[in-house]
Formats: structure tokens, sequence, C-alpha cells
């Protein structure tokens, strides 16, 4: 039976339903029950025109197969989306909405999906956005997809803006301790050199350069530091292969405003997009761990191993949640997508 | 009903936080859409949001509408006044409450105007970056209303890519704090359904922006041409040469002619076309990006190429385009600003579609074009004292917009939809969609207060209008009634 048919369907009768891709972020957030149905029915590039700059591909293309299309026209998604495995979807990717490395100086998944195409919890299928880079008729319903884990809604297209390889890209590392590391970032992110990463670990902070090929040389010969042309390093960082993520620890990931100095925090740290985002290996309990990102006017994940896994995510205030709810009203009446998956009474 | 809501919003504000005599009325009677004129109940202008709250409370009791206000410079209607609702105009909310050069944001009030920001940041060594051409009077209250964009968009992103965290009234007079000081926020992305969403959501009081550092140097390449295709040819094969230019605006002929007398930028009158494309960063990758894109425009039979060689050149020479708006005001009584988006490489045939209609409507068209984000700004010269020319004009435009759809585009790129575009967004979407638009309206403002009749058409409406707009035989609202 087609998407669409069965989620009507499932609507009618009411039936739970547990929106699937290839499985590579499962085990982020809380687990959620229902009957199956997957979104790998459908896959293809629908749509790459490099001089338009944005690509639009079904729900089930692999990202693997949709990075290898751009690369091959010198181009990428700049937000460098984590895959977690070689069978990532585009809907997956949009619908966990991670961003990679570059983060905090190229832009989040957010900020780069122009357009959908999806259906609601109604079984209707809805076009929101579209291909081009100005678009504001509507509410920017393409973007509130973006990290919704598939409770308001089933990606069946997306179409992404894409942006031109850069030139050159190379690392530079300095030997620093936490705090000098923290300050040397955020000196340097007042400065419009051409950062795309900056990673602190075991008292080695990491920049990346990316850009034009004359402005990563001026800032080479500018800020000192060994340079390092291999990008391995980034790649695992993204895809936590590297050997810190390796651990049965719960792993917390601290979303803190940038330019937050160094915290103490209850266990062993790794430093990502300049110390905004700081991944915690810790055995605190989570009341704990929130607590302190909180107070630094952030927030915390539980993102592997957590001590609850229905309560992976922040909870979210009062007047917030039942906005929250309404919203989930608004486009999943029955609740029957993805129940739970992103909070419990959602 | 007029008269208790009158009386109760004098005891919520000072005498002169309120308006409610004709002649003083008059200037918040439409914004930058001067064609539709209304006035409303009365305009509040609050100072603190206490004072908003009990605004938006005394409103729900009584049933009344609330318009959002900035500063009015709003192009599609969406601060138009409600007959029997009040405006509220955040204008006092004008302060700039913290600006931290460390994490690169300044938290500020709704009514702070645009360029303030940039001009508060710039000592050091920062800027905010979506520039709208009104920039130096737009506030950013309403640019966040709007989703707004400016000239440097395809780099540096639209309001939307640019702003961190909101702090929100809902028509209940709760307060919500959207998005985060942190990258991002637990939950839904609130942040991105509120930008751009006109006044139909909520009441926003406070602003979080984010401020990046001001490139060492910027220079502006001008390119002529002698048809607008082939300057759009080159638009295509600068991107494609991965070159993403700070800016890269075309104009057509009678634009620089009429943005010539009046800024005398230096450009040159008898081209068909001119782009204008700025190259920011570091010196050394100015002077390699300006090489490259010299060779690709000569590639492309530029007829004549200037390189702005001081900063005082580079300002003339965006004042001509700035200025592009006013310029052709001058040519004509009246003009009727539109707002498209097309894919780029869709240029050549919107545009001679365009020349087309421009000879059977029998009025000229004058055409500034964000190129590098495929943003298309037609102005219909009209005068609005002979004969039907304004209904024309009117009609002319909603052609223009059905035509960007057409193509694949959209009908507002950066203005809104505000009153102007509702009965082109029947045509951008499916009953189901709007339905799905109204839904989400309904969960923030479940009684229809806030800015009512803007940006998202009835299905009634749509279902009138289907009548015009029959494609293939299909009738666009089939589960409707008829009239």
């Amino acid at each position: 039976m087609e998407l669409q048919e069965r989620i009507r369907a499932a609507f009618e009768k009411g039936t739970r339903l547990r929106i699937t891709g290839s499985g590579t972020k499962k085990f982020l957030g809380p687990h959620c029950e229902g009957e199956a149905i997957s979104t790998l029915e459908s896959t293809g590039i629908v749509s790459y025109q490099p001089e338009e700059l944005f690509i639009t591909a079904k729900a089930g293309t692999s990202l693997s197969e949709i990075e290898a299309a751009l690369a091959e026209k010198g181009q990428q998604f700049s937000f460098e989306p984590p895959a977690f495995g070689e069978t990532a979807t585009l809907g997956g990717t949009i619908a966990c909405g991670l961003s990679g490395p570059a983060r905090p100086w190229k832009g989040a998944a957010r900020d780069f999906v122009l357009g959908s195409r999806l259906i609601n919890g109604k079984g209707e299928l809805l076009r929101f956005g579209g291909e081009v880079i100005k678009n504001v008729a509507g509410y920017d319903v393409s973007r509130l997809m973006c990290g919704a884990f598939g409770t308001l809604g089933v990606l069946t297209e997306v179409s992404i803006k894409v942006v031109p390889v850069p030139q050159k890209s190379l690392t530079l590392s300095m030997e620093l301790d936490r705090t000098d590391a923290l300050a040397r970032v955020t000196e340097l992110s007042r400065q419009p050199w051409p950062i795309s990463a900056a990673a602190w670990y075991q008292g080695v902070l990491r920049i990346r350069l990316s850009g034009a090929e004359a402005a990563v040389d001026h800032a080479v010969a500018s800020l000192g530091g060994e340079v390092s042309e291999a990008s391995g390093f980034w790649t695992r960082l993204r895809e936590q292969t590297h050997p810190f993520f390796k651990s049965t620890r719960s792993l917390w990931r601290l979303s803190l405003p940038q330019a937050t100095p160094a915290i103490d925090l209850p266990g062993e740290e790794l430093l990502d997009w300049g110390g905004a985002q700081r991944w915690l290996l810790s055995d605190e309990d989570g009341t704990t761990i929130r607590t302190i990102a909180s107070e630094a006017g952030g927030h915390a994940t539980a993102f592997r191993n957590p001590p609850d896994r229905e309560d992976a995510f922040m909870p979210l205030a009062p007047p917030m949640l039942a906005l929250h709810r309404r919203i989930k009203q608004a486009f999943d009446p029955g609740g029957i997508l993805n129940p739970g998956r992103l909070y419990r009474e959602l | 009903m007029k008269r208790a809501i009158l009386e109760e919003l004098r005891e919520i504000l000072p005498p002169e936080g309120l308006i409610d005599q004709t002649e003083a009325l008059r200037p918040y009677e439409c914004d930058g859409l001067t064609a539709l004129r209304t006035l409303p109940l009365a305009v509040t202008l609050p100072d603190t949001e206490e004072q908003v709250k009990r605004i938006l409370q005394c409103c729900k009791r009584h049933g009344a509408p609330v318009v959002a206000r900035g500063a009015g410079t709003g192009l599609s209607g969406g601060a138009q006044p409600h007959e029997d609702g009040i405006i509220l105009s955040l204008a006092k909310f004008n302060r700039i409450r913290r600006l931290d050069p460390d994490s690169r944001t300044a938290v500020v009030e709704p009514g702070v105007r645009n360029i303030a920001i940039s001009e508060a940041a710039r000592p050091h060594g920062l800027y905010y970056a979506p520039d709208p051409s009104s920039q130096i009077a737009c506030t950013i209250g309403g640019n966040v209303a709007e989703n707004s964009g400016g000239l440097h968009c395809l780099k540096y992103g639209l309001t939307v890519h640019n702003i961190q965290k909101l702090r929100v009234m809902t028509i209940d007079g709760d307060l919500l704090t959207i998005g985060s000081d942190a990258l991002d926020a637990p939950g839904y992305d609130l942040l991105a359904l509120m930008t751009g969403s006109e006044g139909l959501l909520g009441i926003i009081l406070e602003i979080t922006v984010k401020l990046l550092p001001v490139p060492p140097l910027a220079r502006v390449i001008m390119a002529a041409f002698d048809s607008v295709e082939t300057a759009g040819e080159a638009v295509g094969r600068i991107i494609a040469n991965g070159i993403i230019p700070g800016g890269l605006e075309m104009m057509d002929n009678l634009s620089i002619r009429a943005a010539e007398d009046f800024a005398h930028a230096g450009y040159p009158t008898d081209a068909a076309a001119i782009l204008l494309c700025e190259l920011d960063g570091t010196a050394e990758e100015v002077e390699q990006d300006i090489a490259r894109v010299t060779t690709i425009l000569e590639g492309c039979g530029v007829t004549s190429i200037k390189l702005s060689t001081s900063e005082q050149e580079r300002l003339s020479l965006w004042a001509g385009r700035k200025s592009a708006f006013p310029a052709v005001g001058r040519i004509s009584p009246d003009y009727y600003c539109m707002d498209g988006t097309i894919p780029r490489h869709r240029l050549p045939d919107v545009l001679r579609r365009m020349g087309e209609m421009s000879h059977e409507y029998g009025l000229r068209v004058a055409n500034v074009f964000h190129a590098g984000d495929g943003n298309l700004h037609p102005l219909i010269l009209y005068d609005a004292n002979k004969g039907n020319e304004l209904e024309k004009a009117e009609e002319f435009g909603g052609k223009i917009l059905e035509l960007c759809v057409d193509v694949g585009g959209t009908i507002t790129g950066e203005h809104g939809v505000g009153t102007e575009k509702i009965n082109q967004m029947c045509v951008q979407f499916q009953a189901l969609e709007l339905s799905q638009f109204h839904a989400v309206k309904e969960a923030f403002d479940p009684h229809g207060l806030l800015n009512p009749g803007k940006a998202v058409p009835t299905l009634h409406r749509c279902a009138e209008l289907g009548a015009m707009h029959v494609h293939n035989g299909e009738l666009p609202f089939p589960e409707l009634e008829r009239f």
C-alpha cells in the first residue's frame, strides 16, 4: 500500500505509526511504539541543478548517494550532516536535524532546508517552501520539520541548498589548556578569519580553515600552529568514530552559548563548535547535568547510553510544552505519528 | 464596543501612548503599500511589556483585532490596520539592551532600526548582515515578522539565518522564549515558524541577533551587457564556477536610467543591463576573486567593466541600486513593486513574458533583480489618476506572480504576503496546505485576533477566485461549495 494510503488508514483507525528510515539514528531519543512504516521505498534524486544551488531528493535517498552527486559537481552540504552509518537517509537527516563541526560558522541543517513534501497525520500530502533560496509565502513549515523527529509529518521529499566546496581546507593544531583554547577561539571568531570548525580535546585545540586559497594561506601565515591537510579528525568527530566516543558511559551533548568559558563538568569532555557543543562522558544523573547546562544558558541531551532513554531530550517549560502539544495537534490530530519519539506528551 | 475598548486603553496607557483622533490616526492608515488605506480604531504606543500584556488582554476580551507595527515600511500591507482593531506600535521599544562581541550577539527591542544594530556593532568590528534597502528606517521586529532579506542574502542569509532567540508574547499575554542563547533549543524549531509569520502568531518583544565580523575588504565590479539574457547567463556562470559573491544584483535599462538620473552612480545609461557583483574577504582573496570573475564576464560578452577603487566608489555604485525604487518614483507618478522569486535559469523566459504582458497592458516595467538568489522586483509604472491604470497595474502584478509560480518559483521572496498577495496564495498553495496554515495559526491564536485577514487566505476567498483560474479544466478547490 502506498505510504499516504497507509497513513490515512491509520488516522481513521487510530493506529500508531513508527516511521523508519535506515535506522542509523535509532539510538537517539526515546523509543516509540507503533506499526513500522518505512521511507525507504521512495528513493532517488529528483532534481539537481548545480548553478541553482539546490538539490531535491526523495526522503529515502541515501545521504552517501546525494553527497557523491554533489561532490561530482564540486558542491556539498555545508552543515556537514552526521550520518552515523553508511545507509543514513536524507529524510532521517532532516527529521533529526543534526549538524556537523562547521555549524557555528556555516549554519545548521535547518538553515539549508528550502522546501519539502510531507504527509501529515491525516494522510494529506502537502508541499511547503520550494527550490528557491528566498521564499516567504506561508509559514516556514519545512524548517519546522527539521528536528521534529517525524512527530509532525512524514517527509517524502526535501530540497536543500548546496554550496561550492571551499577551494582549500586545512587544520591548525595548537597545544593549549581548555581555558586558553576557549579564549583563543572566542578571540579569533570575532575577527574575519575563514574558520569552519574548532574543537578541543586533551590539551590540543584544532582549528579548521576553509575558503578561498588566498584567505586560508593568509590565515595560516598569521595564526601559527602546526598545519595539517588531513581531514580525518573532523570526519571522526562528526561521525563519532573518534576514540573518545567509544565508551559505555552516558554520552551527553551540551549545547551552550558561544563564548561560554570553561565549566567543570562531571566527566570527560570533548569540545566541538568552538565550545558551543560540549560532549561529556559521565555517570552523573541527568538532573545534575541538565542543571549545569541550563545555568550556563543552554540545554543538555542524553545522546548515547542515556540513564533514562525516555528523558533523553531537555524537558520543556510548561507554557512551551502546551504550545508544542497544540502544534502537534495541528499536524497530527490523531497523535499517530511517532508518538513519544521526541517527548512523551507529543 | 469602540467606546468600551478606548476607555480601557486609556486606563492602560498614558495620554501620549494612545491615539484615537482621526487626523492623528492618518499616518497609520497604511504601510509601504500605500494603495490600501484603512483607519484603525486606535493606535497604541506602549513602552512596557506590562502595557502590551494589558492591551492584548483588553483586545482579547472585546474580540478586537491587533495589528503589530514597526516602522511601517513593509511593502505588502502586513501592517495595514483593521477597521475594528487597534495598531500595536512597537516604536517605543527602541533600545539595544546588550551587545556582546564575544558571543557575537546583540539583544535588541523590536523597534530598533536595522541599521542601528550595525552602527552599534561597528566599533567591535562586527555587523548585522541582512540589509533590506529600507534599512535606515525599517525595524528589526518588522524584519523578523517578514523574514526580510536584502542585497547580501545569497552569501549571508535572510533574517531567519541571522537571529538566535525571541521573546514573544502570545495573545493570552503569556511570555515565551523561542530559540536560545545556545545555537539550538530543545523541541520544535519555533524560531523558524515565527520568522516570517507576519504578526499572525505572536508579538515579538525582544530579539537576539547574530553579528558577523566585518569583512576586511569589499569591492564591486559593475559589468554592462547589451542584453539581459547575457547578463543572466553571466550570473549562472559565476555561481557555477564556485564563487558566491557578497552581493550580485542586476538592473535593466529603464532602472539604470532612472537610478543614474537620481543618484549619479556612474551607470552606463546605454546598457541593456548591468550586474553589480560585490566580492568581500581578505585583500588577497578579493583580488583573486576579482580576477576570476573578470575572466568569466569577459567570456560571456560583457561590453564594459568598472571596478570600485575606493570605499567611496563602492558605496556610490550601491547607492544607485539602493535608490532604484525612489528613482523610478521620479519617472512615473506611481509604481507597483512586485517581489517574486524564480529559478535563475528561467530569467530570460520570465523577462520575455513580462515584456509581452507590459505591451498587452500598456504599462512600462522597470526591473531590479537580486540576481544571485533569483528574487525579482519588477516595478510596474502607472498613473493612479489615469482611468483604470491602478486596476490594470494590480492585475498585471498578479499575473507576474502567477508566472513566477508557473516556472517553479514563489509569489514573494522577501516582502511577505500581507494583504497584497493574498489572492496569489491560492495559486501557490492547495486547499489542504492553506488549511494546514490555518491550523498552525489556531495553535497560537485560537480566536484569530492577531493580524486577521493577512498572509493566509480563507478557503472561501480562494474558491471565489478559483472560478477565474481554472487550469486544465480542474477546479482548484473541488471540496468547497461554489457560490
